[in-house]
């Protein structure tokens, strides 16, 4: 048996103050909450995972020779499916923010704690619905549910896997109104606006887009459930509907609901660069307002989605238009976050690595975009594999890679524990160069003309299907590893003191991990955000008895 | 100790209420205000869906929709409406009995709204089994026919405009009930002299909950039942 | 079938608008090439230029920076970024234009999708599966519509790809400029054999074409087809298709398509392929103006391809010279003979009474 190298902390913090199931179960600590959905999150992420090892196993031949035609178009929907609703929407801002937002604005906790723990409960009732489906038989009309393929034809379970969703969006809802409300009504004195961390602003500007977006998916997917069911013609023409209004009406969500995934992990990485740049961020208050922008815009562009659909071409033309507008402010963000590292006090912990694979890997897929929002190259482009490559980038090489930015850098602060540097640097990288093997092939794919959603292809496809399936498993190791030294950290690390990094912020100012009342005493804010000339830079603290 | 004192006691009491993350009253008053605000902006964001497909198909295919409105009962639609309009009066004069501390004013009210809701539930119930014997219902029973009992010219988006009728009362129906079941516990706690003059906070939010909930049906009624009132009906 | 082809990192430019979106792509490309070395570049050399040393204070000297030269740089980077970003949308915008503006005097083609193959039928008659001939350096106009669930036409090589979806006419159109054998793919998820719902375009030069037709399937063009649709289905009984024959009761079809109709409700519409389709499935919903709602509805007695052939007949009836009236039996076809293609599907050599089952004109598309 291994001895714990250090003894074991016995002050009292959020972890320890309560002991058994029910203490977590039935708990109001945001903190606490937050682990829950930490749980929870990652088995998603696990199971989604595994669907996206069988697609990259099956397409490293043309021929489909691992899976029949129907079970593959269910493993492709349902790794979307997971993926998005349950993994992406919920990770930062349900995890992360939850844990810190309270924290970072020297609050007890959320306006409303109680709202909190159900919105977990909602969250874990979608899932297990989602389960149930996957494991008696699945879905298979794409995460998208065009009709009438899903209202009309689909043999899957349509109805539950809406069902799943549909719920679930009221997880996002709650969780939304919860920091809309906290951010505006439970700072510390002191503590205006323009004082508060560029998480605090990315994550209430995806607040608002979660609660004025999510509604608009949970009635569509409601209409659609009716439809099915009772055979009435929303979105089926054989009934009398309308297909191309479904799309309009799914994207009205769908769309807003990646900047729900990618602003989170903004804020995260705003953070993260700051604090290894010793240096407040470069234009403050342009990065807080390009995450307003952003959250404004994005409702603004779904048409996009609809280019080649019928969608008349003089709607297309607005939304093309205001799809550049909101590429706009994140390229300031890029450009803000690179002028933060000029003349800074760079030190590349693992946290600083991801946050720079972000800058790459964001870049890149916003770039794609670029190419999408153009009409004439969409017609080509759209629902090719270039697609699919441009939102991998977005969302794993943006958001997923903000997301593990996050969680190394705040893992003391949560666990009070430190992983063991060596492994998480070697991971980063792995992660970001098995990224890139997996996906960009896929850009060329796309433009060679390769659809989308193809469970078997033509032999010239072949080379750089091959590859990009080389690249997954490197990339599937790179996401196995942190999991398992994350685990071993909450034994065996190094005990982390209140702030190991040198960061500013309110929530290194008190211990790792912190007290369930958060602080002795409300903090009174007196300078301005990102002051690094008065941080305390508390590597480790052991205490004893 | 009986219901008065105990309220009189809680009058003095300014920490009565205050939930322990909360600072003070003031603060946890601003936090349910604005928690209840954004969440009255999701219901139009929900019901806001149901309109667009209202919109879209009743410009798309006017002649159904005029003919299948002119199914609804315009007399009882508008005595639900002035029920509900009568039932947020007399919400708002309880807000304005638990300002006053007047506690069996306050309870009074509170009854009078939940009657003045369950008149209106109830009359929604009769449209429906109306609606169910003359086989208005979407789905394998309807059967759509005109005066004379020929089928109708367009059944499918007669059934469109059924369909968005029960869907749009149906979920507003759901609110109502749910709307329901709160104002029971409340009328409970109002009993119980649970709520002062310095704390009532939930009257107060439920009282936002009710009128939106009214709101809504005030655009349901002229949408489902007004428009296009030819004469020209379906039987 | 098509013979597999090498690895390859583009398709072929094989259509006029092909090129300009290849520019539009290096353009593209060019931009992201920049702006993604510049910034990995700059990121790196940071990152080393700046990494934190033992003799670094422990605050940088330029931790505060808020001087006008900030705002500048802001105003730099977002205008640079949107001055190219507005280049791009009005030359995506100039090609989407293009595509969706078939030119007037177009080859017109019809599609039929469904899961999972696409039926192809030519006006003069010619019908195919999973397969389309076409000729060189011509406007060719696709005019396509699904039995059931969405799809989508994309052809690679020619960089156009448009929706097909049920209950109504979508276009897409495109001018070969190279023969050859190109992919067709379904582009919108359509269910089990989604990937396996593929063909291949066969450009060939004029003379090829014209004698690749002539084989084709021996029912009469489209329009005659339609024709006899049109009688079959007793659609004569009330509507004249004879110029100069007036019944009170019922539109004359004589030079109605394309033209604008005057509706009862004041409105007036196009009467294009959709307005047809409309009429026929639909007669309640567009009354014409002068005109009793009495047009009973033809759903369910006539399939999606049976309808394009009533629309290409009813487009036949643009010319004043008219038809043969609808008494007139058709004559038995003797045997196939060639024909150019011609736009007024007046006098032909018919076909077997429609509805015989003609033989597939080509092989079934691989899986």
């Amino acid at each position: 048996m291994i001895e714990a190298k250090y003894p074991v902390r016995e002050k009292k913090n959020y972890l320890n103050a309560e002991h058994g199931l029910m203490s977590w179960l039935l708990t109001k600590d945001h903190k606490r909450i937050a682990i829950l959905y930490l749980y929870a999150v990652t088995f998603f992420f696990v199971i989604g995972g595994l669907f996206a090892a069988l697609i990259r196993l099956e397409l490293a031949t043309p021929a489909g020779d691992l899976l029949d035609s129907n079970t593959y178009n269910k493993v492709f929907t349902m790794h979307g499916v997971i993926m998005i609703f349950f993994f992406l929407i919920p990770s930062i801002p349900a995890i992360l923010g939850n844990f810190l937002i309270p924290l970072m604005i020297g609050a007890k906790d959320l306006a409303f704690p109680r709202i909190n723990l159900i919105s977990w409960y909602i969250y874990m009732v979608g899932g297990l619905i989602g389960t149930f489906v996957v494991c008696t038989g699945g879905v298979d009309t794409g995460w998208t549910f065009y009709t009438p393929f899903s209202s009309s034809y689909s043999n899957g379970y349509v109805v539950l896997t809406a069902l799943a969703a549909f719920i679930n969006g009221f997880s996002s809802i709650l969780t939304g109104l919860n920091f809309i409300v906290t951010v505006h009504r439970m700072r510390a004195p002191g503590l205006t606006w323009f004082r508060l961390p560029l998480f605090v602003w990315a994550h209430y500007a995806t607040s608002a887009v979660m609660i004025l977006g999510t509604p608009v998916i949970a009635v569509t997917l409601f209409l659609l459930m009716l439809e099915r069911g009772l055979h009435i013609g929303f979105f089926d023409p054989a009934y009398g509907g309308d297909p191309v209004l479904f799309q309009h009406l799914f994207w009205f969500y769908s769309h807003p609901a990646v900047y729900i995934m990618i602003l989170p992990s903004m804020g995260v990485i705003s953070e993260v660069i700051s604090t290894f740049s010793s240096k407040k961020p470069f234009g403050y208050t342009f990065i807080a307002f390009s995450s307003v922008a952003i959250a404004v815009f994005g409702f603004l562009v779904w048409g996009h989605h609809l280019f080649v659909s019928s969608q008349s071409a003089y709607a297309g033309m607005v939304f093309s238009v205001l799809s550049y507008i909101v590429a706009i402010p994140s390229a300031v963000k890029i450009f803000n976050w690179l002028a933060t590292m000029y003349k800074g006090n760079i030190r590349l912990e693992t946290p600083m690595l991801y946050a720079i694979g972000f800058m790459g890997l964001f870049t890149i897929g916003g770039l794609t975009g670029l190419f999408l929002a153009a009409m004439g190259m969409d017609v080509h482009l759209t629902d090719t594999y270039f697609v699919v490559a441009h939102f991998h980038y977005v969302m794993v090489g943006g958001a997923v890679t903000g997301y593990l930015a996050g969680l190394h850098f705040w893992w003391p602060k949560m666990t009070g524990r430190m992983y063991p540097q060596g492994w998480s640097k070697v991971s980063a990288i792995m992660v970001f160069t098995g990224f890139n093997l997996t996906f960009f092939p896929q850009f060329l794919l796309g433009y060679m003309g390769m659809p989308r959603r193809y469970h078997v292809y033509p032999p010239e496809f072949a080379v750089l299907n091959v590859l990009s399936s080389a690249g997954a498993s490197l990339l599937g190791i790179g996401f196995l590893i942190p999991g398992i030294y994350f685990i071993w950290s909450l034994k065996y690390g190094k005990l982390a003191g209140a702030n190991p990094w040198g960061a500013t912020g309110l929530e290194w100012q008190t211990a790792s991990p912190p007290p369930t009342e958060n602080f002795a005493i409300t903090p009174v804010v007196t300078h301005e955000a990102y002051d690094y000339s008065t941080v305390v830079h508390e590597e480790e603290v052991v205490h004893v008895g | 100790m009986d219901n008065e004192t105990l309220m009189l006691e809680h009058e003095q009491d300014e920490h009565y209420g205050l939930q322990h993350h909360f600072e003070n009253q003031e603060q946890q008053k601003d936090a349910s205000t604005i928690g209840m605000w954004t969440f009255l902006l999701t219901e139009i964001m929900f019901f806001g869906g149901l309109f667009l497909a209202y919109f879209i198909y009743r410009q798309w295919y006017p002649a159904a929709f005029a003919a299948a409105s002119n199914n609804t009962d315009l007399w009882l639609g508008a005595a639900n409406t002035t029920v509900l309009i009568c039932s947020s009066l007399t919400m708002a004069m309880g807000v304005h009995a638990a300002a006053l501390g007047k506690r069996t004013m306050l309870v009074l009210f509170l009854v009078l709204t939940l009657m003045l809701g369950g008149i209106f539930l109830g009359v929604k119930a009769y449209e429906y089994h109306d609606k169910w014997v003359k086989h208005e219902i979407p789905g394998a029973h309807f059967e759509c026919r005109d005066e004379k009992g020929a089928p109708c010219a367009d059944e499918q988006h007669t059934q469109l405009f059924f369909s968005l009728y029960f869907g749009m009362t149906g979920l507003h129906a759901s609110h109502m009930i749910i709307g329901f079941g709160i104002l029971l516990v409340l009328i409970v706690q109002s009993w119980q002299g649970k709520f002062t003059s310095g704390w009532h906070t939930p009257i107060e939010m439920f009282g936002l909950y009710w009128h939106f909930v009214d709101i809504v049906w005030i655009f349901l009624f002229p949408l489902l039942y007004l428009i296009d009132r030819s004469g020209r009906g379906l039987h | 079938m098509m013979e597999a082809k090498s690895f390859q990192l583009f398709p072929e430019q094989a259509s006029t608008i092909a090129a300009h979106v290849d520019g539009l792509y290096a353009f593209l490309v060019l931009v992201s090439a920049f702006f993604s070395l510049l910034i990995a570049f700059l990121v790196v050399w940071f990152a080393v230029k700046y990494r934190q040393r033992p003799d670094s204070p422990a605050v940088p000297a330029h931790a505060d920076d808020h001087s006008a030269g900030a705002m500048v740089l802001e105003i730099v980077w977002t205008v640079i970024p949107l001055g190219l970003s507005m280049i791009m949308f009005a030359w995506g915008v100039s090609i989407y234009f293009t595509e969706s503006r078939p030119p007037a005097d177009s080859m017109e083609i019809y599609v039929t999708g469904k899961q999972w193959m696409w039926k192809i039928q030519h006006m003069e008659g010619a019908r195919e599966i999973n397969e389309l001939h076409i000729p060189i350096d011509r406007d060719i106009k696709l005019t396509m519509t699904s039995e059931d669930v969405i799809h989508d036409f994309y052809v690679p090589a020619f960089r156009t790809k448009a929706d097909v979806l049920p209950g109504r006419y979508t276009t897409e159109w495109f001018k070969p400029t190279k023969v050859g054998e190109y992919h067709i793919f379904c582009a919108e998820y359509c269910g089990t054999k989604h990937s396996g719902m593929i063909g291949t375009v066969y450009v060939m030069s004029q003379n090829d074409y014209n004698e690749w037709l002539a084989h084709g399937s021996g029912e009469g063009s489209m329009a005659e087809q339609g024709q006899a649709l049109f009688n079959q289905l007793g659609c004569g009984n009330c509507h004249p298709s004879v110029i100069n024959n007036q019944n009170g009761r019922c539109p004359n079809l004589v030079g109605l398509f394309g033209t604008r109709v005057e509706l009862k409700d004041g409105t007036n519409v196009r009467a294009d392929e959709s307005y047809i389709r409309e009429s026929v499935l639909y007669p309640e919903s567009k009354i014409v103006a002068g005109y009793d709602n009495i047009m009973p509805t033809f759903k369910g007695l006539i399939s999606e391809e049976g309808m394009l052939k009533l629309v290409e007949y009813i487009k036949s009836l643009r010319t004043k010279n008219g038809t043969m009236s609808t008494a007139t039996p058709l004559p038995v076809q003797t045997g196939a003979t060639p024909q150019t293609p011609t736009k007024a599907g007046a006098m032909k050599t018919a076909a077997r009474p429609a509805g015989a089952v003609p033989a597939p004109a080509a092989p079934q598309g691989t899986r």
